[in-house]
């Protein structure tokens, strides 16, 4: 059974269609990533798959079930998100942070218990934020508060982590730390992540599978292989592009021809 | 461990400035009057050296007036503390927003309209005020909201826009109606002076329960300061939770402004003194905001009714003597 099973979805904001009739499956365990222009419907494909958006028409289903039918902390506990803009402008500490991973799990009056500090003592851990864990999130840097989100959508204990754009505002080897983290999360412990991204290269080396976006529809999807190829790019960025493989790395990669 | 110290100076302040004023009365003997009052201690504690009068100006006057006090103080930190978290907006207190002068509006039209219907033992007077402060809100927000934010601009032009305009309406209902002047212009100027015991029992029940049920979100009200998309992911009610703290905090800032009249700075202030020193987390920031605004209440009304002995100013004018410029001094402080 897929994890995520999305029917003849439509959606958009006021009168503007932004999403145009998409259906697709992702099997467990998958690295996911959704590529295209901006405009595509990235983000908002992200959102309508966290419920935070209600479709004009289709429906989703997350383990079978439909995603209007979860009360608002079950589906917490299954999907956890990390927004593209995260920033925090009140002076919580990043422990502080990562153990509202936790809300979803507890009833209102219920108190953090010994496998909550377990549990985001260990997310922190995994994200390399644990010797930040009293720093105040006003005073870390992007890369690390990216992290931070990252081990508070751990603590959730989620399958499924969806993440919106999370290496857009990074240097490049914060970009590499984040992917690999989300990799190993992947590999580790089966997580289906599936995640907004516009650099193709990056998408190409982490993947399991590809969705290209253009206009609100999924043009192509499979493998990075299958994908990623010129008359694809081509097409939907309007670009000449050479698609070679990369010697160093072994995955596919894209060269702008018109410089 | 803080809000246990925070207690313990209200408490101590409670019986420091129930004694300043122009009787000479020593504090401990706040504390041994209150004790005698209560049924089983009262057998061990007795008054007698005490003169009748010092018995009387105490429990009469000063006791429900600094009691009073600490309530307004801590409705309106706390009201404001939970805005300021809700909106993500530091300019939102209950003052600022329209709040109180939607209550004292609402409270004005029950005094002019000698309209009598109590319930549950709350005055009309503190039901019209709920009612015009939840009208006002709704406007101001209404109004202020620009797609799904609501940007400080336009809150505050929102809110002050709406205040002056139930303000103006008061001062007509006080030209037209001259007998109830002086009944409005304690509603618009703030005072905690000659209540009694009577308006402070009728609003402690309702004020000190929405306090404490408004303690029940702030788990909710933390997640949403990182962002209300990543709020709703986690599984918080945005909306509801918006709804709940709205309507509790504009309930007890109401039962406040329906006796004391419109108090200004003090929900602007504490919340930011308070979230300066203790940090974000409104599981300590609201209660400890109430604290501290009843300390600063109590203390503010020291201040007005002894600067011009006999003479009493409304507190109104000592908090926004005193918050104004030191909330310029926080916003010039959190700037570096």
């Amino acid at each position: 059974m897929a994890t995520i099973e999305v029917k003849d979805l439509y959606f958009g904001y006021k009168d503007e269609k932004v999403i145009d009739g998409v259906s697709f499956e992702i099997e467990k365990g998958n690295l996911v990533s959704l590529i295209g222009p901006n405009g595509s419907g990235k983000s908002t494909m992200i959102k309508l798959l966290n419920n935070l958006y209600t479709p004009w028409e289709g429906k989703i289903f997350v383990e079978g079930k439909e995603i209007n039918s979860f009360r608002k902390k079950e589906l917490a506990r299954k999907i956890a998100l990390v927004p593209q803009n995260s920033s925090i402008n009140y002076d919580f500490t990043v422990e502080e942070i990562v153990r509202m991973g936790r809300y979803p799990h507890k009833k209102r009056f219920q108190r953090e218990d010994e496998e909550d500090h377990e549990i985001v003592e260990k997310a922190m851990k995994d994200t390399n934020t644990y010797e930040l864990r009293d720093k105040a999130v006003t005073e870390i840097s992007g890369g690390e508060l990216q992290r931070v989100i990252i081990a508070k959508a751990l603590a959730q204990k989620p399958s499924i982590i969806l993440l919106d754009e999370p290496t857009s505002h990074l240097d490049l080897n914060h970009q590499i730390e984040i992917l690999n983290l989300l990799r190993k999360l992947n590999k580790e412990k089966n997580t289906t992540i599936i995640v907004a991204i516009h650099d193709i290269n990056l998408a190409t080396m982490y993947s399991d599978e590809i969705f290209m976006l253009s206009g609100g529809k999924i043009v192509d999807r499979g493998s990075p292989e299958k994908v990623i190829t010129k008359r694809n790019i081509e097409f939907v960025y309007n670009l000449p592009v050479a698609v070679h493989r990369n010697k160093y790395t072994n995955s596919l990669s894209i060269t702008p021809l018109n410089v | 461990m803080v809000l246990l110290g925070l207690s313990a100076i209200l408490i101590l302040s409670i019986g420091f400035f129930s004694v300043l004023g122009t009787a000479d009365i020593r504090s401990i003997d706040v504390f041994r009057i209150v004790l005698s009052k209560i049924p089983i201690i009262k057998r061990h504690i007795s008054i007698e050296d005490l003169p009748a009068s010092h018995e009387a100006i105490i429990w009469t006057i000063r006791l429900p007036r600094v009691l009073l006090g600490v309530l307004v103080g801590a409705s309106l930190s706390m009201a404001g503390a939970a805005f300021q978290g809700l909106f993500k907006n530091p300019m939102a207190d209950p003052y600022v927003i329209g709040i109180s002068s939607g209550a004292a509006f609402g409270a004005t039209i029950a005094i002019v309209l000698g309209i009598n219907i109590s319930f549950l033992n709350i005055s009309t007077i503190s039901i019209f005020a709920f009612i015009g402060a939840l009208g006002a809100v709704f406007i101001v927000i209404n109004i202020a909201r620009v797609s799904h934010k609501i940007p400080t601009t336009t809150l505050l032009l929102a809110g002050i826009a709406t205040s002056q305009f139930l303000t103006a309406i008061m001062s007509l209902f006080m030209v037209m109606n001259s007998k109830d002047l002086a009944k409005i212009v304690y509603w618009t100027m703030g005072t905690l002076a000659g209540k009694g015991w009577k308006p402070l029992v009728s609003i402690s029940i309702p004020s000190i329960t929405s306090m404490i049920i408004m303690n029940f979100f702030v788990k909710d009200l933390n997640i949403m300061l990182t962002g209300e998309e990543s709020a709703q992911s986690m599984g918080v009610d945005v909306e509801k939770v918006k709804i709940y703290v709205l309507v509790l905090g504009t309930f007890m800032v109401s039962m406040s402004v329906s006796i004391s009249g419109i108090i200004g700075f003090v929900g602007l202030i504490i919340p930011h003194m308070v979230r300066i020193v203790l940090g974000a987390d409104h599981k300590i920031l609201l209660p400890a905001s109430a604290l501290v605004g009843g300390i600063f209440m109590i203390f503010a009304d020291l201040v007005a009714r002894t600067v011009i002995s006999p003479m009493e100013l409304p507190v109104g004018i000592i908090t926004a003597l005193f918050g104004g410029p030191f909330f310029l001094y926080l916003l010039r402080a959190s700037k570096r």
